[in-house]
């Protein structure tokens, strides 16, 4: 218990981030800090379990469950664990028209999951999302901050690939 | 070659940096602002270029900066909606990465016109890449004296703050922003109090979409008067537009008003025409929200007119012919597209968005998916049809926000116009659920 309690902190370096964040907004407002700080959060813990979301209402003087719901609410939270990369793959209309379902199911192929499911050897988990603004370069996904775009089915295993070694 | 307002220098290598913006021309229009004008002055300006909003409502923004509220003590605020997420647009993305100080240059003299010391850019958080960008032209511009305390030696004061959303595309009607904004769910909030009166932390608040922000610049430096000699009639100015598709050429174009819908599709300089040896079927105007109309009704109106790229050409007709510039969200299909399978689509997408507060979006939007879902799949019977444009009429009015109709206009528009498509896939399910079958009836153009 202990040793669980010591790993949920922040590092002193992204505990100063978090402070400097919780300060940009007026007195009184630090509850405006909880999206940008649970991005933090999920960067260094790679998904949101209750005991860090616990720790970010802390931080905030927050009650938890007023994290929880908002957790909850945004697609880009993971409420579960996730593989190394997960790939937020878009399936709204503009990337469909460019050919972005048989991409999808290539993909599913590729990593011999579906939808929703993590690799076995804990390497890739694949969410489906909406919209990227993204149209005109579709079909597109994106890993972390970077997206990958006008996608077919040889350039997703040459991702694959890559990001596989 | 028509006049580039937003988007003249987005080729210039290096554009993004401070140093090179700055050489052609940059931030000029604050200096004019803070050194030789009032903030009243400006909102006049502003007022005089009958810009519209550009997020997809189309609201004039200096009749929305003039609404607001100002209570002695009681601070001010702008938000800048950067949360884009409907459907078919990515002109906000493909700007604040291109030439990132545009909107940074219009967020200063904007906050500067409406008397705001802590204005905020809300960006989708998908787009964190593009807020490393901000961010750094931000300190770019704080460094050589455009932001922070006593900007340009004229006693104004403004602090820039970026924030992040959290995947959820009601965040981009205004009250849910704020809501978000605030850290807490996106449910949006009944209005009145407007935000103009009510708005982030109960202050006075105005939100603007970026490319509407990204205006202001412009304005201040050529004038009101010159933006509103730009464009035809009440559709001021240029737009960008986002163009996905079945089009040889997708990307952001900006355009002026009023540039026949003819030439932005067929022309080199713009969408360089339907996928060669293909065409075209349907169009999406504005965003996926907007009706969908029969490639012919893109071209021309009801009466045979030809159709403009304006807000008031692309509605001419109503619901019953016309559609809506929204968003400048232009999605065109071709013959291969399938109505049934797209509708179907949008209307998963409304219900995954759909925030949960109002009964009628939450229960409606998840019915038309499902009912949808089952003509694509072959399962559909005739009733189907009346009962989706009942459900869509169920919903459409009848929520605290907008994303209730933006739900239901695609089902309507999808069905008023190409009823006899969803007919074929129930009456013919075998051939109708075939890999790749099209329904092979549409009127094509």
């Amino acid at each position: 218990m202990t040793e669980m309690k010591k790993k949920l902190q922040f590092s002193s370096v992204v505990l100063e981030k978090v402070t400097e964040i919780i300060a940009r907004y007026p007195e009184g407002k630090q509850k405006s800090a909880l999206l940008p700080i649970l991005h933090i959060a999920q960067e260094e813990f790679a998904w949101l379990s209750q005991d860090v979301m616990d720790y970010v209402a802390s931080l905030l003087q927050i009650m938890p469950v007023e994290v929880y719901e908002v957790a909850s609410f945004y697609t880009m939270y993971h409420l579960e664990p996730v593989g190394k990369h997960v790939i937020e793959y878009c399936r709204t209309g503009p990337c469909v028209l460019m050919g972005g379902e048989e991409v999808f199911d290539h993909l599913q192929q590729k990593l011999g999951i579906k939808k929703g499911e993590t690799t076995s050897d804990g390497l890739f988990t694949l969410k489906e999302v909406e919209c990227l603004a993204a149209c005109g370069w579709g079909p597109c996904f994106q890993i972390r901050e970077k997206y990958y775009m006008h996608l077919n089915n040889q350039k997703v295993n040459e991702i694959i690939e890559e990001l596989s070694k | 070659m028509s006049l580039k307002i937003l988007t003249e220098h987005c080729s210039t290598p290096g554009i993004e940096t401070f140093e090179v913006y700055r050489k052609k021309g940059g931030y000029a229009a604050v200096e004019k602002a803070v050194k030789k004008m009032t903030p009243d002055e400006v909102v006049d300006e502003v007022k005089k270029s009958g810009v519209r909003g550009r997020g997809g409502a189309g609201f004039p923004m200096g009749m929305k900066w003039s609404f607001l509220a100002k209570p002695e003590g009681v601070p001010r605020y702008l938000v800048c909606n950067a949360d884009e997420s409907e459907p078919g647009t990515f002109k906000d993305h493909y700007l604040m990465k291109t030439i990132p100080h545009l909107l940074i240059e219009g967020m200063i003299i904007s906050s500067y016109a409406l008397g705001a010391n802590k204005s905020f850019i809300y960006v989708r958080g998908e787009l964190m890449y593009v807020i490393h960008i901000l961010e750094k032209a931000i300190e770019e511009a704080k460094a050589a004296g455009f932001l922070g305390k006593n900007i340009l030696g004229s006693g104004y004061d403004l602090e820039l703050i970026i924030q992040p959303g959290g995947g959820a595309y009601i965040c981009g009607e205004e009250t849910a922003l704020l809501e978000s904004l605030e850290g807490k769910r996106g449910n949006p909030r009944n209005k009145p109090p407007f935000p103009a009166v009510k708005g982030l932390y109960q202050s006075p608040t105005v939100v603007n979409n970026v490319e509407s922000i990204a205006t202001v610049s412009w304005i201040i430096n050529n004038g009101g008067e010159a933006y509103a000699a730009v464009g035809v009639g009440k559709s001021t100015g240029t737009k960008l537009i986002s163009a996905s598709g079945h089009i040889n050429k997708p990307g952001v174009y900006e355009i002026e008003l009023g540039l026949s819908c003819d030439e932005f599709l067929n022309s080199d300089e713009y969408c360089g025409g339907v996928r060669t040896g293909h065409r075209l079927k349907a169009v999406v105007a504005g965003g996926s929200s907007v009706p969908i109309v029969p490639g012919a009704l893109f071209l021309k109106n009801a009466n045979g007119e030809d159709r403009l790229m304006s807000y008031e050409s692309l509605s001419d007709g109503g619901f019953v012919s016309g559609t809506m510039l929204g968003s400048g969200g232009f999605i065109a299909f071709d013959e291969t597209a399938c109505i049934v399978r797209n509708t179907w689509n949008f209307s998963r997408f409304y219900e995954h968005e759909s925030c949960g507060q109002c009964s009628p979006c939450r229960e409606g939007t998840g019915w038309m998916q499902k009912v949808l879902n089952r003509i694509e799949h072959g399962k559909g019977s005739m009733s189907d049809i009346d009962l989706l444009v009942d459900v869509s009429k169920k919903i459409e009015g009848n929520t605290i926000c907008p994303l209730g109709d933006a739900a239901a206009w695609p089902v309507a528009s999808a069905i008023r116009h190409f009823r006899d498509e969803f007919e074929w896939h129930i009456q013919h399910p075998l051939e109708a659920t075939k890999a790749g079958a099209v329904y092979m009836g549409a009127v094509l153009v």
